[in-house]
């Protein structure tokens, strides 16, 4: 970089993230238009139309990134817990005053217009988080007292969002753990998460049926499961202790029986409330994608729609516009949610490859800038806008083709809605921003 | 904790490998999924050929096809829907939609199966619907074709169409339900090249099972249109001959002799075919089919009459091949065997034919059955004789099909020496048994087509061509092989001078047909008045026209209303005059003709 560069407003910038960025809108506008597109009303400023909508959207937020790049990055440091504050505000008000959409009073409604305040509070927690952090220093996550204080940061919005009640959004929150594991949670939040998923599907699998046990007649097939583990346990314990030394014995048997225990109870208690707490279109929602059989006959509707969408795209693709099932309108409301079937049939594989590869590049990338930073406070949002693009990547698409349940999340960029945009635009220019200063006086 | 960074960008290339070979495998690796979606989209959507056009001989069209549309309704897929709308596009009223639906579901309807709302639109009142169809689920439009005829004439000659029924699509499996096929007439002789072939038609199809835009069309089979055919009927003719017919039971046939082709083939009473068209056909088939007077019997080719005295020339013709009479023959008029009329006694054989002598012809057919072939007895004699003469009349054409291309043509009855062994048991007849089939009675059972073609044979001294309603399929082509092809009778060409002298003289002055005389063409006819006890005799008529060169040859059967040459050589001859001129100059003729009612007789 020369030293003129520097001397301009604007640091050096990081133009793969804004050239990813101009792709990713273009790519996303295009795929809108398709997906709603109405020969009646080809004209991509109609108005009448999402993508005409979404023209204004992507307006506002060229020039609400080109705002931020002239805003101090001091200024996020410093009133991050404002931000912070102003969006909890928020997400407490729309309980109050906001607009039901799909049973989630999650909205604020100006007109015909709606505003998401959850989509903008992860941009409050990713500053505050930072902010915190890097005042204890980063990697120091380590002791009781900073781990909840971190978790208190995290939980008030996302219990505000769980009251919405808006499921999805709340799972984007888990992008905080990957960024808290980062800065020195202990590797075993991770192995716990993914024996919670493991047991967690296992219970829901067996629960779906029933089955004949001794003395206790017909149960729930979640007690196979839960003899299952005991059975395991009990040969772990008596085959296993020759190849333990006898000092760590105890130790050993404490592990596996805990363990176990914790296992049989975790796995019960997700069957229970799969079976008695969860609203029927969720145990269902959750059934379609672990393929189990569903009362209700259309229930997987959306979720086949999407996967034949999907297959329809063959490895080039039907072509954009030409796509029959998303020009047809199979998939409901697919300019949203649903947005990648279309991109996955108009494009075929290689373009469902050039957008996930893109996907991780930017995710990647932003990893790698987060690390180049002097500033904690920059590295830690770093991580906390490539994990909050990870988890909307790793649900929404999951969604689509069909390994995560249909919960609904925006792919960030391309599915259509100004609230979702403008504050995936403003989360990243944020962290292009405080890049560019990288070189300035450490913080 | 630079490890850790390794960590996570680990789990997010597994992550994205995991979901890209999921997408591999939904999009490339099987085709479970991209076959579901085909099937979802894509419609297959039956193209109908139109139909091939039926024309007259001067291309008149006698036949078309016009395409209606019938709005239904599916009563168990109907949604609540905008009624107010609905009945603004359909143009009904409220309570019109309201008493449609009722009946709609009401017996014999049934909720799950489909009913007319509007039978029969025009596309030109259909168009304006079908946009906004899609709007009211379980209201669906259904194309089809009606044949129409601009002519309103020749309704059993071009015969009619109908959906193929259960016993229809089992004997010939190409046909699927809803196809249309020929049922009688032109329309069932030439369905094969009428009908076209199917073609198949890909469209998108919403989700909302609305089909959309017409898929790239490569996977197409387009239909193929029904071959038009060019029929041999003059339809000024036809209608004209209807016309004459009016008010009376009875046929004419006129066919061109050099080719064999129809020129008219009335039956009356007939009716407007456009009557069996779509809507109203249930009823007025029902109605039709009921009349007394059988306006669906097609008399020219399935009415059996016996010949009467028209049959003496196919008479003569026989006896003079077979040697058994010259043209000098005479043989006396001896009333004692069988009754005559007129003033004569011993004709010789033109004059025989001029005066229609019973006793002649008689004799004649005595020589003919009994030429001592065997000798000692005479039943045996006349069996042997029997069966050769037989053999000459069919070569007429005489107790055949004619092998035509109109369905259902009867072959009428030349008694053979077997039918009269069971009869009259083995070898216990003989010639005086027998003797009123020489002139055209008893047992002698012809069709008006088959005494037409007997005309034919007359005009072209020998031979003729079987007799055919369809001269070209397709415009310009040719008529089907068989009916190129001659068929010698075998009877020597000069034996035929006699027969068209007489023949001319029957409407020359003092002939039984003076009153079918024209000034300016010389007509040969034969009258004939067939017995019909106890109800008046049919007035029947045979012959051609010009004699040098013949273009027309005519049968004219009139049912109970007396002797031939009043009735049905006066309408022969107006027809001959209407086909060779054009125009009619015997006003009173045809005044008197139209004003004829026999339907009561």
């Amino acid at each position: 970089m020369s030293r003129n560069r520097n001397t301009s407003v604007v640091g050096p910038i990081d133009w793969t993230i804004i050239g990813i960025w101009i792709f990713f809108i273009v790519f996303g506008w295009m795929t809108i238009y398709s997906a709603a597109y109405d020969s009646e009303h080809p004209m991509p400023f109609d108005f009448a139309k999402e993508y005409g909508k979404q023209m204004m959207w992507i307006g506002i937020s060229v020039v609400l990134a080109i705002f931020t790049l002239y805003v101090e990055g001091d200024f996020f440091a410093k009133f991050a817990w404002v931000i912070y504050g102003f969006f909890v505000l928020l997400l407490a008000l729309v309980l109050v005053i906001g607009k039901e959409v799909n049973g989630a009073k999650a909205w604020f409604g100006v007109g015909s217009f709606g505003i998401q305040p959850s989509e903008f509070s992860k941009i409050g927690v990713g500053l505050v988080l930072a902010k915190y952090i890097a005042s204890i220093g980063g990697g120091q996550l380590k002791n009781y007292r900073s781990r909840v204080f971190s978790a208190v940061i995290i939980g008030i919005p996302a219990g505000l969002i769980l009251l919405q009640p808006d499921v999805g959004s709340l799972l984007t929150f888990v992008a905080f753990v990957f960024v808290m594991y980062r800065e020195g949670l202990s590797g075993n939040v991770l192995i716990v998460g993914f024996a919670a998923i493991l047991f967690g599907v296992l219970s829901i699998v067996s629960g779906a049926s029933t089955a004949m046990i001794p003395f206790y007649g017909e149960q729930s097939g979640v007690w196979v499961l839960i003899i299952v583990i005991a059975v395991l346990m009990l040969l772990v314990l008596l085959y296993t202790r020759n190849f333990i030394p006898p000092r760590n014995r105890r130790k050993m048997y404490v592990l596996v029986t805990v363990g176990a225990i914790a296992a049989s109870s975790f796995s019960y208690s997700v069957s229970y409330i799969v079976d008695n707490i969860l609203e029927k279109h969720h145990k269902e929602r959750i059934y379609v994608m672990l393929s189990l059989p569903v009362e209700r006959k259309d229930a997987d509707y959306n979720s086949e729609m999407a996967k034949i969408t999907v297959g329809m795209g063959g490895f080039f693709g039907k072509g954009w516009l030409d796509g029959p099932m998303t020009q047809n309108n199979y998939v409901p409301e697919q300019w949203t949610d649903f947005i990648f079937s279309a991109v996955a049939e108009e494009w075929g594989f290689l373009g469902s490859l050039i957008l996930i590869a893109t996907y991780v590049y930017l995710i990647i990338r932003l990893m790698l800038i987060a690390d180049r930073q002097r500033s904690e406070f920059s590295r830690v949002y770093g991580y906390c806008v490539a994990f909050i693009f990870f988890m909307h990547f790793l649900i929404n698409i999951g969604m689509v083709i069909g390994l995560a349940p249909i919960i609904g999340i925006p792919l960030p960029f391309f599915s259509y809605g100004g609230s979702s945009l403008m504050a995936f635009t403003l989360l990243l220019f944020i962290m292009v921003r405080l890049d560019s200063e990288r070189w300035s006086v450490l913080k | 904790m630079d490890g850790r960074r390794y960590t996570l960008i680990v789990i997010v290339l597994i992550v994205a490998s995991i979901y890209l070979i999921r997408i591999f495998s939904l999009q490339v690796v099987s085709s479970y999924w991209s076959d579901r979606g085909t099937a979802l989209t894509e419609k297959e959507v039956v193209v109908y050929p139109s139909r091939g056009v039926i024309y007259d001989r001067n291309l008149k069209v006698l036949v078309t096809s016009q395409t209606v549309y019938d709005l239904m309704v599916l009563p168990k897929d109907v949604l609540p829907f905008d009624t107010t709308r609905f009945c603004e596009i359909v143009n009904l009223t409220k309570e019109e939609l309201k008493a449609i639906l009722k009946k709609a579901v009401t017996y014999p309807n049934v909720k799950y199966k489909p009913s007319p709302v509007i039978k029969q639109m025009k596309p030109e009142e259909y168009a304006p619907i079908a946009g906004e169809l899609y709007q009211f689920k379980g209201f669906y439009a259904q194309a089809r074709t009606l044949r129409v005829y601009p002519e309103k004439a020749g309704a059993l000659l071009l015969g009619d169409v109908g959906e193929v029924t259960k016993a229809l699509m089992e004997k010939y499996p190409e046909y699927k339900k809803g196809d249309y096929i020929g049922l009688s007439g032109i329309e069932k002789a030439y369905e094969n090249e009428l009908r076209g072939q199917r073609g198949i038609k890909y469209v998108f199809r919403d989700n909302l099972g609305v089909e959309r835009q017409v898929a790239n069309g490569t996977l197409d089979v387009k239909a193929i249109e029904g071959t038009h055919v060019v029929s041999s009927i003059d339809a000024e003719l036809q209608k004209y001959g209807e016309k004459l017919l009016q008010n009376k039971r009875g046929c004419v046939v006129a066919i061109e002799p050099k080719t064999g082709e129809i020129l008219a083939m009335v039956s009356s009473p007939t009716f407007d075919p456009n009557l069996l068209l779509g809507r109203a056909r249930g009823k007025n088939f029902l109605a039709l089919s009921r009349d007394k007077q059988k306006p669906l019997f097609n008399r020219a080719t399935q009415a059996q009459y016996r010949p009467g005295s028209i049959f003496k020339i196919a008479q003569s013709l026989t006896a003079m091949q077979m040697g058994a009479i010259t043209k000098e023959t005479r043989i006396p008029c001896n009333r004692a065997l069988i009754g005559c009329h007129g003033s004569h006694s011993m004709d010789d054989l033109e004059m025989a034919i001029v005066h229609s002598c019973n006793p002649y012809f008689r004799g004649v057919l005595q020589r003919v059955v009994e030429g001592g072939r065997v000798k000692g007895s005479r039943n045996k004699d006349a069996h042997v004789g029997l069966g050769l003469w037989r053999e000459q009349m069919m070569k007429f054409g005489f107790g055949t099909n004619l092998m035509t291309d109109i369905p259902g043509v009867k072959k009428g009855m030349v008694p053979s020496p077997e039918y009269y062994d069971r009869a009259y048991g083995k070898e216990s007849w003989n010639f005086s048994t027998i003797y009123s089939i020489s002139i055209g009675e008893g047992e002698m059972l012809v069709t008006p087509i088959q005494m037409c073609n007997l005309a034919c044979i007359v005009a072209n001294r020998g031979y003729y061509y079987s007799p055919h309603t369809v001269k070209s399929v397709g415009i310009g082509g040719k008529p089907r092989p068989e009916f190129l092809e001659k068929h010698d009778v075998g009877v020597r060409s000069d034996y035929f001078d006699v027969v068209i002298s007489a023949m001319e003289k029957v409407v020359g002055p003092g002939g039984t047909a003076n009153g079918a005389k024209l000034q300016d063409i010389v007509i040969c006819g034969k009258t004939g008045t067939v017995q019909n006890e106890p109800r008046k005799d049919h007035s029947v008529f045979v012959c051609f026209a010009p004699k040098e060169n013949p273009k027309i040859a005519l049968a004219v059967y009139v049912e109970n209303c007396g002797f031939g040459g009043t009735w049905a050589a006066p309408i022969a001859s107006l027809m001959i005059e209407q086909y060779l001129n054009g125009e009619i100059k015997n006003v009173e003729r045809e005044k008197h003709i139209l004003e004829q009612n026999f339907l009561n007789q």
